[in-house]
């Protein structure tokens, strides 16, 4: 086991949210380590789920839209500039029982006065029993990783929100058609997507439809569709299923530790990103289900930031004494 | 140090993973994927590691599509393990060095 030079501040992920804290901290001269994750397809990954979109067009100061890998490459960096330091690894295990706080990869134990978790989300599979073998066979969490395999043939989408519509037209450019699955009766995306889904000649959009099951042993043929009003079967030959569906907290390092509700978002204050125990901030999608966008993940990173800086000289101010 | 990552094409393909002495992992990328991106310092690190036991290459998907389409390549990364040009394992999706290590055990045993 090594352990490793005591910090002021620890941040786990390295999403907007991770990123702005480690520029807000490190701008403070607090000199944070951010611990941002190892390489996945899940969007469970350094830099996040900006790494898996292409053009983000809703981040303020980019006029004409910004990759999103490249803008976390620039929030990465611009931390970097002020002195935060990266560990290209994934926690797999926190102590928060006292002070201060450790966080272990593996072996290696790590201390902080301060933690600020920003472990994010990560898509949701639909569940069905072929589906993690089908997985790089046809059926993908990641449209543009693999849209491209897919030229010149017929593919479904399914989800209804923003980054389901969002797949579904990037798609478009690869795929001859593109069909959206989605098990309600409306989009749950923004207008001005659903209208880029509707405008689009390759987008055809079935409503009420659940996909209940994969055909294809080494590769995916067709999936089986049912309607969510009649119950009637059918099948739909697709050589490719992205998934869409949602996302999932990644808090299962923190089970037992820091309060989570019923579907895993860990728990702040109302109005403050402070967790049940003192000197440990979250921020980000991993503590909000509601508006899960770059920009409030952004904002809530740089909350958990301030609220870590005065936690902290709070704490010195009263050793002090 | 800079790690000896070979480089394939359509003309040195077959000869790379046939003639090698030892398995020869392929990393299926483009430019334009971000988790190949991020596996590629991993995979370099690895190929410096087991230099002699294990031959790292990779294939650009862009370039040589018709080798991807010939090993059903349809999500990337995707890396293939080949010992004496035929296909012993296949990793889907990108992960850290330590997993990819623990999972390339079998083919490097």
């Amino acid at each position: 086991m090594t352990v490793h030079p005591h910090r002021r501040v620890i941040i786990i992920g390295s999403g907007p949210a991770g990123l702005t804290a480690a520029v807000y901290t490190a701008r403070a001269s607090l000199a944070p380590l951010v611990i941002e994750g190892e390489p996945s397809s899940t969007s469970d990954q350094p830099g996040g789920q900006l790494m898996l979109t292409t053009e983000v067009e809703n981040f303020p100061g980019f006029p004409e839209g910004v990759q999103g890998p490249e803008l976390m490459q620039r929030m990465r960096d611009q931390a970097a500039r002020f002195g935060a330091e990266y560990l290209t690894e994934k926690v797999t295990r926190v102590d928060f029982s006292s002070q201060p706080h450790r966080v272990f990869v593996r072996e290696d134990e790590y201390t902080a006065d301060a933690v600020i978790v920003s472990t994010g989300a990560r898509s949701l599979m639909l569940g069905l029993p072929n589906e993690t073998g089908l997985i790089g066979h046809g059926v993908s969490t990641c449209a543009t990783c693999d849209g491209f395999f897919f030229r010149g043939q017929e593919i479904a989408v399914v989800g209804g929100g923003d980054s389901a519509i969002e797949e579904a037209s990037f798609l478009t450019k690869f795929a001859t058609k593109v069909t959206i699955l989605h098990r309600r009766d409306k989009f749950r995306a923004s207008k001005i997507m659903q209208e880029r889904a509707f405008n689009n000649p390759k987008i055809v959009v079935r409503w009420n439809s659940q996909v209940t099951g994969l055909v294809g042993d080494t590769k995916l043929e067709a999936v089986e569709v049912t309607d969510t009003v009649t119950q009637a079967t059918e099948t739909l030959a697709v050589s490719g299923l992205f998934v869409a569906i949602g996302h999932r907290p990644n808090t299962d390092v923190f089970a037992g530790v820091l309060d989570m509700d019923d579907t895993g978002y860990l728990v702040t204050q109302p109005g403050s990103s402070r967790t049940n125990v003192a000197g440990v901030f979250a921020c980000g999608d991993v503590q909000d289900h509601t508006y899960r966008q770059a920009i409030t993940a952004a904002g809530s990173g740089c909350m958990a930031a301030i609220d870590a800086e005065r936690w902290l000289e709070h704490q010195h101010a009263s050793t002090a004494k | 140090m800079a790690a000896n990552v070979v480089t394939l094409t359509t003309a040195n393909f077959d000869e790379t993973i046939k003639s090698s002495g030892t398995p020869v992992l392929v990393d299926f990328w483009a430019e334009w994927c971000g988790p190949c991106k991020q596996i590629d310092p991993v995979i370099r690190e690895i190929a410096t590691e087991k230099a002699g036991a294990l031959t790292v290459a990779k294939l650009n998907v862009d370039d040589h599509g018709d080798i991807a389409m010939r090993y059903n390549v349809m999500s990337i990364p995707t890396m293939i393990v080949f010992k004496d040009g035929a296909e012993v394992q296949r990793l889907v999706g990108a992960r850290g060095k330590a997993a990819l290590l623990r999972d390339l055990e079998t083919s490097l045993a």
